[in-house]
């Protein structure tokens, strides 16, 4: 053997020796929960051969309570460079089977590298967490090392996509990363994320409460909105993460890559989705797939706040955002949850150069004591900014009901619209033509013999004078009304009108949205 | 759609049919609260009650120590009345605004 080949063999010995990470028995353990480990994590998710790893040989920096003696393959962390159906990506990995995956100040070095990194290259940073917090012997200088992931994931905010993966647990102070990141996914089983975990819960409250309710992939996805995709296992996730990469841009300066259009399923017929009766429900991603290239669309939140649908799709192969009301749930009226996910929605397309098609029908914002002092107003203004403040190409589509403050918010013209189209089933009214005439015609009803009859009546020619897109028309905040077989082309023409869109904004530090 | 789930939904006086959603079933449901109601800040331990059934308080007399958040907070009469009932007892864990005691005012 040569020197060369005798270096050689040491340094293979010494990559397989890291690669093992925990060792055999705690491989298996992590095996047993249904995990992946965190180098196979990232081989399903990258583009084979793709993965380059950096910083393997990266020592720990415990230097009490014996941590000296102890030896941490990669100080349990994972990080390197690889693509995603050809796009760059900067990727980390907590790894649970070296030391719980707990976050000492080496593990957190190596993870700030790769975002510093990520920015440069200007590229996405993916992070998959998957540990169990802070390594308390390094005291400090863990909690330094949150802090300082923390401040890259605000650094990098709008100007490289950011995905967290849950797959695993992911506790305490240790959840803000992923919560400053602009998607995270969780998976069935696998993801628990909270501030305060089961035992302190019990300590404190005596409650007794597991931890798949108290932080669970479910719970995430459909109840605290901290979640954007949810999937049943790893791989359905690592799938649903590479078609979100296909869809966004890599950075803020570029745009989505395009693809091959194509036109909608014609198994679909437009005109046949939504009732005639303004009070009964339809699905408005029925809607949304009808307009997209290929019926493709990729919804995000699906399970929280589903009173609004947000996702994107492809119009003639470039990607578009779609922000719609759901008549199907809660009648697809504004509520918190919904103005929370709308807004963050629309800053996110915003920021990475991506066109709003908004698809208008609610009856307006949701009535209860829980909403007010929920703070429905600090909400619901978040969706006004957002939609203000947007630059990207914004054109909207009234297919049944406009009332109100709804009217106003859903990126109406008063908001900065490029185009407003409405179907002739468009209802642009300042609220429901019954609580409408009751009160305009409150004395008339009142005084009548059958006050039912009048209110019907007064009900009736409401409906005649407003409850139609032509008001609005004639005052020119609609610039056309189309009929819904022509949505589709009308939307295409929008778009490729604003593909030299340029709108200012006053300069500033920054805004002050309404968090 | 899961047409039998659907429900009668009124917003500003008209009548849609649609789904709910389990958060929106579950949504807390407001009660209005009395004055001399004594409801916890926080969630935590009832360590010590100073007071008895019956017994006569003024405002801001101290009537109960809860320990929350590693503090012993010190609950003082909210108004100054009889004490009317007592519903908790040392030892208690407790949840935020859970109703500790009743203070009838005088």
């Amino acid at each position: 053997m040569t020197d060369l080949e005798k270096n050689i063999q040491a340094l293979r010995e010494m990559k397989a020796v890291a690669e093992k990470g925990g060792g055999e028995a705690a491989i298996e353990k992590q095996e047993a929960m249904g995990k992946l480990t965190a180098r196979k994590r990232i081989l399903s998710l990258l583009d084979p051969g793709s993965f380059h790893e950096y910083d393997m040989f990266v020592k720990h920096a415990g230097r009490d309570f014996g941590m000296e003696k102890k030896d941490f393959p990669g100080d349990g962390a994972v990080t390197g460079t690889g693509t995603i159906f050809g796009a760059p990506v900067c990727i980390y990995a907590q790894d649970f089977t070296v030391a719980g995956g707990s976050l000492g100040l080496q593990h957190a070095r190596k993870i700030t590298k790769i975002m510093d990194h990520a920015l440069k290259m200007q590229c996405p940073i993916i992070g998959i967490n998957d540990s169990g917090g802070a390594r308390i012997q390094e005291g400090v200088q863990a909690l330094a090392g949150y802090g300082e992931i923390f401040y890259r994931n605000t650094i990098a905010s709008g100007v490289i996509p950011q995905i967290s993966l849950i797959l695993g647990p992911c506790a305490g102070g240790a959840v803000y990363s992923p919560a400053l990141t602009d998607f995270v996914f969780v998976v069935e089983n696998i993801s628990k994320m909270f501030i305060t975990g089961p035992n302190v819960i019990k300590t404190v409250l005596g409650e007794d409460i597991s931890m798949e309710d108290l932080g669970g992939a479910r719970v995430h996805a459909e109840i605290t909105g901290n979640a954007h995709f949810y999937a049943k296992s790893e791989q359905e996730c690592f799938d649903q993460i590479k078609r979100l990469v296909s869809f966004i841009p890599w950075n803020n300066t570029r745009k989505a890559k395009s693809i091959e259009p194509k036109e909608p399923s014609i198994n679909l017929d437009i005109d046949k989705v939504i009732p005639a009766d303004p009070k009964l429900p339809y699905d408005v991603r029925d809607i949304i797939k009808c307009i997209v290239d290929d019926s493709n669309f990729l919804e995000i939140q699906e399970l929280w706040a589903a009173n609004i649908v947000v996702g994107f799709g492809r119009m003639d192969g470039e990607t578009v955002g779609f922000v719609a009301n759901q008549p199907m749930v809660l009648a697809g009226v504004l509520d918190c949850d919904s103005s929370d996910k709308a807004a963050r929605f629309i800053r996110f397309c915003d920021s990475f150069n991506i066109p709003i098609i908004t698809l208008e029908d609610m009856p307006g914002y949701l009535p209860g004591v829980d909403q007010e002092h929920a703070g429905v107003i600090r909400h619901g203004a978040k969706v006004l900014y957002a939609y203000s403040e947007a630059t990207v190409p914004k054109i909207t589509v009234i297919l049944r009901k406009a009332y109100g403050g709804g009217y106003i918010a859903m990126n109406s013209r008063h908001l900065g619209a490029d185009f407003m189209f409405a179907w002739p089933s468009a209802e642009i009214a300042v609220m429901g033509p019954e609580g409408a005439a009751n009160i305009i015609f409150r004395k008339e009803i009142l005084e009548a013999e059958d006050q039912n009859a009048v209110r019907q009546q007064k009900v009736k020619e409401y409906i005649e004078k407003f409850a139609n897109p032509y008001v609005a028309a004639s005052k020119g905040f609609i610039d056309s009304v189309i009929e819904p077989k022509e949505t589709r082309s009308l939307l295409l023409h929008a778009l490729k009108l604003s593909v030299l869109k340029e709108e200012y904004r006053p300069a500033k530090k920054h805004g002050l949205p309404p968090f | 759609m899961k047409e039998n789930e659907l429900v009668d939904f009124v917003v500003t006086a008209r009548k849609y049919r649609t789904l709910l959603t389990n958060k929106y079933k579950n949504r807390p449901v407001w009660h209005e609260q009395e004055v001399g109601d004594v409801i916890s800040l926080l969630p935590g331990t009832i360590i010590k009650i100073l007071v008895e059934e019956g017994q006569k308080v003024k405002e801001g007399e101290l009537i109960l120590v809860l320990e929350a958040m590693k503090m012993l907070n010190r609950v003082a009469a909210p108004v100054s009345g009889i004490i009317k009932e007592i519903y908790v007892k040392e030892g208690d864990k407790i949840s935020k605004t859970h109703l500790m005691l009743k203070i009838d005012p005088k």
